[in-house]
């Protein structure tokens, strides 16, 4: 379109266009792009759409063909689902798991990479090579240790002890992150805010958490991804306590060998999926910009 | 809030080893305040309680585990046993937890590389797939392309490992399925978790599936961020678009590739809930048991403690092995400071 408007200036001042607004070059790659994209979506999608539709089917429906549409689109493979499997209140626990750690380690972890940011002290460098550390050791390492650390503060299998875990392991991504962000807002404003008197607490939390804000959307929204599909945290620590949802539709799928029903399986697994999947595509322009964020470093 | 109680804490001793800049009496420096309650507090609150909560949480288990992998220690006796390096002889005699970890080599190996190259392919050809006159832009409608591959990112990954094992399934599975429908009829129950040639392709797809999103995100993001001039100055030249690709976009985004690379790798080292998920027993002749499994197993269900701990030392020696050479390599094939922009 651009290119037809400009034509006539083109040609008097630069050269003459070779080849028309369209090449033939361009519409294939523009198809054999489509195509490989379309294909890569449809890979995509169509695992995701038939478990959906798979949880409204019976057992025996499932059985008999894998394509074939319910006979009813009836809830109740999600009424067992929710209720008899328990994935109800594993959901609720991992709402509430999940939400109180977000908050804690938001807070903490924009506190902590605050000051290493703007403030420097011995041992500041050194702490916040700790905290890149946390960021390269395998989680499996700790389980052990931590399963008795646990064990001793009577938190183990407890939902405050696995609170109190996914901060800590949450914290130093937290850090890393914010730390570049809190270091790029300019040092004027923080001068400011103490010539009119506001002490440190102040300066902080009306003056620069304001002002990362959206530095720490986009990092609330990856620690809420990693926090939620969290697997070996739970299971390790957690292995006898109120079941956060992923733990238990692993356990609803490991007794499924025994007792077949999968028409529940899949709504579990609907149940899981959705939500998150909804919240994604209202906020997916936020998260698109938050990865670029991300990664400029 | 604001500076009241100025004087009394000057004397607090253990912040003032926290922030020893701050010496109040002589003023050196200028615009240094005195130590004052609102400081101290500040940084009792700011540093003391995160560090705490992630000292106590993350790295004194980091260093205990160091610690137990050289006991005999079970777990659940008060008796812990100094036993040296035993533990590490046990592993590496162990023909189980060394078909793990060729399982993992195998994983490391061509996880991060396929994942990488598909993610950027497909990144390419959403920024730069677009017309090649006038303004260099994407291709229509391709944020819908975006949006969608990143839907399994949002998915728990024991929901991504439930769902593909019934995709994976033999008799009412999708795959098979759609297989037989397109007429390969010698697919018809065809186990591909259950034999042992297919189940670690089979287990792959499942993980690049789950990234490949993720990551053509990240480098969607990173080709925005190239200056157009450079794309513009290089059609000029007479650069196609795979040229440009190879020549222009690669080089510029190769830090973003680095961090890529490194943490597909860290996650083929675990791998740990895929695994899981699609066979929990390690697969059919343990073709996709990995290291994490067997530490799993060894910890929490015989409770050999200290054999589990050298298991996970193990895992992270491998896991910072592999982080060097990646930098290594990035340095040596002259990925260097200045092709980031």
């Amino acid at each position: 379109m651009t290119t037809k408007v400009s034509t006539p200036e083109m040609k008097s001042l630069h050269f003459q266009p070779r080849t028309p607004a369209t090449t033939k070059g361009d519409k294939v790659v523009g198809a054999v792009s489509h195509t490989a994209l379309t294909i890569w979506t449809l890979i995509v999608i169509l695992p995701l759409l038939w478990t959906f539709m798979s949880s409204f089917k019976t057992s025996s429906e499932i059985f008999a063909s894998p394509f074939a549409l319910p006979a009813q689109w009836k809830l109740d493979n999600y009424v067992k689902a929710w209720s008899e499997a328990g994935i109800g209140s594993a959901f609720l626990n991992s709402v509430v798991v999940v939400a109180v750690a977000l908050v804690i380690v938001m807070v903490l972890g924009a506190m902590c990479a605050y000051v290493l940011a703007r403030y420097t002290f011995p041992g500041s460098r050194a702490i916040y090579y700790l905290m890149l550390a946390g960021l390269t050791f395998p989680i499996f390492l700790a389980m052990v240790p931590l399963f008795f650390v646990l064990k001793n503060m009577g938190l183990l299998n407890t939902l405050p002890g696995l609170i109190l875990v996914y901060v800590g392991f949450a914290l130093p991504f937290t850090v890393f992150f914010l730390f570049s962000f809190f270091k790029s807002l300019p040092h004027e404003i923080t001068e400011a805010a103490a010539l009119d008197g506001a002490g440190e607490w102040r300066t902080f939390f009306q003056v620069m958490l304001p002002m990362a804000k959206p530095g720490l959307a986009s990092v609330a929204i990856f620690n809420f991804l990693g926090l939620w599909n969290q697997f070996l945290i739970p299971v390790s620590i957690n292995a006898a306590g109120p079941r956060v949802l992923s733990q238990e539709l692993a356990a609803f799928a490991g007794q499924m060998g025994y007792a077949v029903d999968y028409g529940a399986l899949f709504a579990a697994v609907s149940v899981t999926v959705i939500p998150v999947l909804i919240v994604y595509v209202i906020f997916q322009r936020q998260l698109q910009g938050s990865v670029s964020q991300g990664t400029s470093k | 809030m604001t500076s009241v109680k100025t004087q009394q804490s000057r004397n607090d001793d253990g912040l003032a080893a926290v922030v020893p800049a701050t010496a109040p009496q002589q003023v050196i420096k200028r615009r240094r305040k005195p130590l004052t309650w609102d400081k101290v507090s500040f940084f009792a609150v700011f540093l003391g309680l995160p560090l705490a909560i992630y000292l106590l949480f993350v790295i004194w288990p980091f260093i205990q585990a160091f610690g137990y992998s050289l006991t005999d220690w079970s777990g659940f006796s008060p008796n812990q046993n100094f036993i040296g390096l035993e533990n590490y002889v046990k592993i590496f005699t162990d023909d189980i937890f060394m078909k793990a970890m060729s399982n993992n080599i195998v994983l490391v190996i061509f996880l991060p590389i396929i994942t990488i190259i598909l993610s950027l392919v497909l990144a390419s050809l959403v920024t730069v797939g677009g017309s090649s006159k006038g303004q260099i832009k994407g291709l229509r409608n391709s944020s819908f392309y975006r949006v969608v591959s990143f839907f399994p990112y949002t998915i728990p990954a024991v929901a991504i490992g439930i769902m593909w094992g019934q995709i994976y399934d033999p008799s009412g599975g999708l795959l098979n399925g759609i297989l037989t429908g397109l007429g390969f009829d010698q697919f018809k129950d065809f186990a591909w978790l259950g034999d042992k040639n297919t189940a670690m392709i089979a287990t792959m797809f499942v993980i690049v599936w789950g990234f490949v999103g993720f990551y053509m995100v990240l480098f969607v993001a990173g080709i925005k961020g190239i200056p157009a001039e450079l794309f513009e100055a290089a059609r000029i030249d007479g650069a196609g678009r795979f040229r440009t690709a190879v020549s222009i976009t690669i080089p510029l985004i190769r830090d973003n590739i680095q961090t890529a690379y490194i943490y597909m790798g860290i996650l083929a080292l675990d791998a740990f809930v895929y695994m899981a998920a699609l066979n929990s027993g390690g697969g059919p002749d343990n073709s996709t048991l990995v290291m994490a499994q067997q530490l799993f197993f060894t910890a929490f269900s015989k409770g050999q403690f200290g054999l589990a701990s050298a298991m996970g030392v193990v895992l992270a020696i491998a896991t910072l092995i592999f982080s060097g050479l990646v930098f290594l390599i990035n340095r040596l094939t002259g990925g260097d400071k200045d092709v980031s922009l």
